[in-house]
């Protein structure tokens, strides 16, 4: 479901606005579409906001790339699969309104595994060493590869302890 | 490891339990079926791992599930090493999926001695895990995926957030990561065209229809398989429900236009099944879909007391063993597909030939 544009409620109301020969779509709650029909011209700051949102910002959201595995938003949506847990972080704000058009919900209802998974944020250290190890071997750089390698062993050693 | 086609042998002459024809509802529901997909926390997911991170991957979870401390005992297929022919052959048995056999890299399957439990490494998700059990016996399934997951968790770290739940490659998975399905073989819906409207229907209520062998396939041979959608927001138990209030329906839907075709068009009805097994039972070469379309109603015929000396074990196995890769197997040769379709109507006459 698409958000408010105004507020952050889900919109209810789908506002088509033709000016000339531009065609804008407004997605509003209730209450703000109302506040907004009662106006007799869309402010400035308004069509502004909705160009960003159709071109500037929404490129800028697609740059967007995890620290981790290194995935843009983009190329998850070419292939359609994320690059690592992390990227449920990262992509947060994009992946909300998919999820609600999958699923209905955007919460968890099921079962929770035994291991506390307040340890994944470490886990995740070693998501990032392995893109980085895998950059070191791509650009020939071994020495730099080597010592990821040593590193990533050590990692896991501890957290198998 | 004693990694052989000793042990794919085996598998074959095993048969496997969603082809027994047992359990509640069996002349119409084949199989239940539940799998989860499960991520590692300390790795990528497959599309952003190397060849190392794969095998990195695979050698972790290939030990792990060989020294699980419950659960049945797994033997283990290096998918890499199979020849193309095993491949096949367990992707027929759907032990694993067409996604694993096309896949590159380290990756491979755990199976029990019984068919029933397969684990696949480093397919879409690090792991996907099945139960499968025949007739309509979603509980038992649940109880047994669960207590596998469990066995596994014991010494792994999944990926998982307190608010969407286990993660998964793709975001259609994510939460419970489980997908709930039971195959049907629904003859008389699909003979008087009723079948549209029950997919119409499953759709409205976010449930998918797939064929035979999953996504893309085809319903050949009158199967169908139902299964959840939505994997977030709900309970597994609550997913699981779901398909308990909506299946019987189609059950009862599916037996009461059998009693109908009976009551009304008995002669006609009788006269279709007895020309599918002469067909079956006299063929020289016949391709793998007219053999699934005459088996289907060879299997109407078994279930409406109609044919008398088969029984609903033989005609599901001669629905896998008919495929290319069995068969194949059964004769122990490679064959092209002219030479498989004369292959396949010469064992249909030698397993039919007294029925």
């Amino acid at each position: 479901m698409k958000k408010c544009r105004r507020c952050s409620k889900p919109a209810t109301l789908h506002i088509t606005e033709i000016h000339d020969s531009t065609v804008q779509k407004i997605h509003l709650c209730e209450k703000c579409a109302s506040e907004y029909l009662e106006t007799p011209d869309p402010s400035i700051d308004d069509e502004m906001e909705a160009l960003l949102e159709e071109a500037g910002l929404g490129e800028e959201q697609d740059e967007l790339t995890c620290p981790n595995c290194g995935i843009t938003y983009r190329e998850f949506r070419k292939q359609g699969r994320l690059g690592c847990p992390h990227d449920y972080v990262v992509f947060r704000e994009r992946l909300t309104p998919l999820l609600e058009n999958i699923h209905e919900s955007t919460h968890h209802a099921g079962k929770f595994p035994k291991r506390a998974p307040d340890a994944s944020q470490k886990q995740y250290e070693l998501i990032k060493m392995r893109n980085d190890l895998r950059i070191a071997v791509e650009k020939e750089d071994y020495e730099e590869a080597a010592k990821l390698r040593d590193h990533i062993r050590q990692l896991e050693e501890q957290q198998a302890t | 490891m004693g990694i052989s086609t000793v042990d794919i042998e085996t598998l074959m002459q095993n048969g496997c339990e969603w082809l027994r024809g047992t359990g509640p509802d069996a002349e119409i529901v084949v199989s239940s079926r539940i799998r989860l997909a499960r991520n590692l926390a300390q790795f990528p997911f497959l599309s952003r791992a190397d060849d190392s991170t794969k095998s990195d991957l695979e050698k972790l979870l290939h030990n792990k599930l060989l020294n699980l401390s419950a659960g049945p005992h797994l033997n283990y297929f290096d998918v890499r090493s199979l020849s193309n022919l095993d491949r096949q052959f367990l992707m027929e048995r759907q032990l694993i999926s067409k996604e694993l056999v096309e896949a590159d890299g380290a990756r491979g399957v755990a199976v029990d001695s019984g068919q029933s439990v397969s684990v696949m490494v480093n397919e879409e998700d690090h792991l996907r895990m099945q139960v499968v059990r025949s007739g309509f016996s979603l509980d038992e399934c649940w109880r047994d995926i669960d207590q596998l997951d469990d066995a596994i968790e014991e010494d792994v770290t999944y990926a998982f957030s307190e608010e969407l739940g286990y993660l998964t490659a793709c975001p259609t998975n994510v939460g419970t990561g489980i997908r709930v399905s039971v195959m049907l073989h629904l003859p008389a819906l699909h003979m008087t065209k009723e079948i549209q409207k029950v997919l119409g229907a499953l759709q409205k209520i976010s449930l998918a229809v797939r064929g035979l062998y999953g996504e893309g396939s085809s319903a050949s041979g009158q199967f169908f398989q139902i299964s959840n959608q939505i994997t977030l927001g709900q309970s597994e138990q609550q997913i699981i429900e779901k398909l308990q209030e909506v299946v019987p329906n189609i059950i009862n839907y599916e037996r009461r236009v059998r009693e109908a075709l009976l009551k009304d068009n008995r002669a006609k009805l009788h006269d279709q099944i007895s020309r599918a097994t002469g067909i079956l039972q006299k063929a020289q070469t016949i391709s793998s879909e007219e053999t699934m379309d005459l088996l289907s109603s060879v299997r109407l015929g078994v279930s409406l007391g109609m044919i008398d000396d088969l029984d609903l074990l033989s005609v599901n196995e001669l629905f896998i063993h008919t495929q290319p890769a069995h068969l194949q197997k059964i004769r122990g040769e490679t064959l092209d597909s002219g030479e498989r379709n004369a292959a396949r109507a010469a064992y249909l006459r030698s397993r039919l030939a007294e029925a």
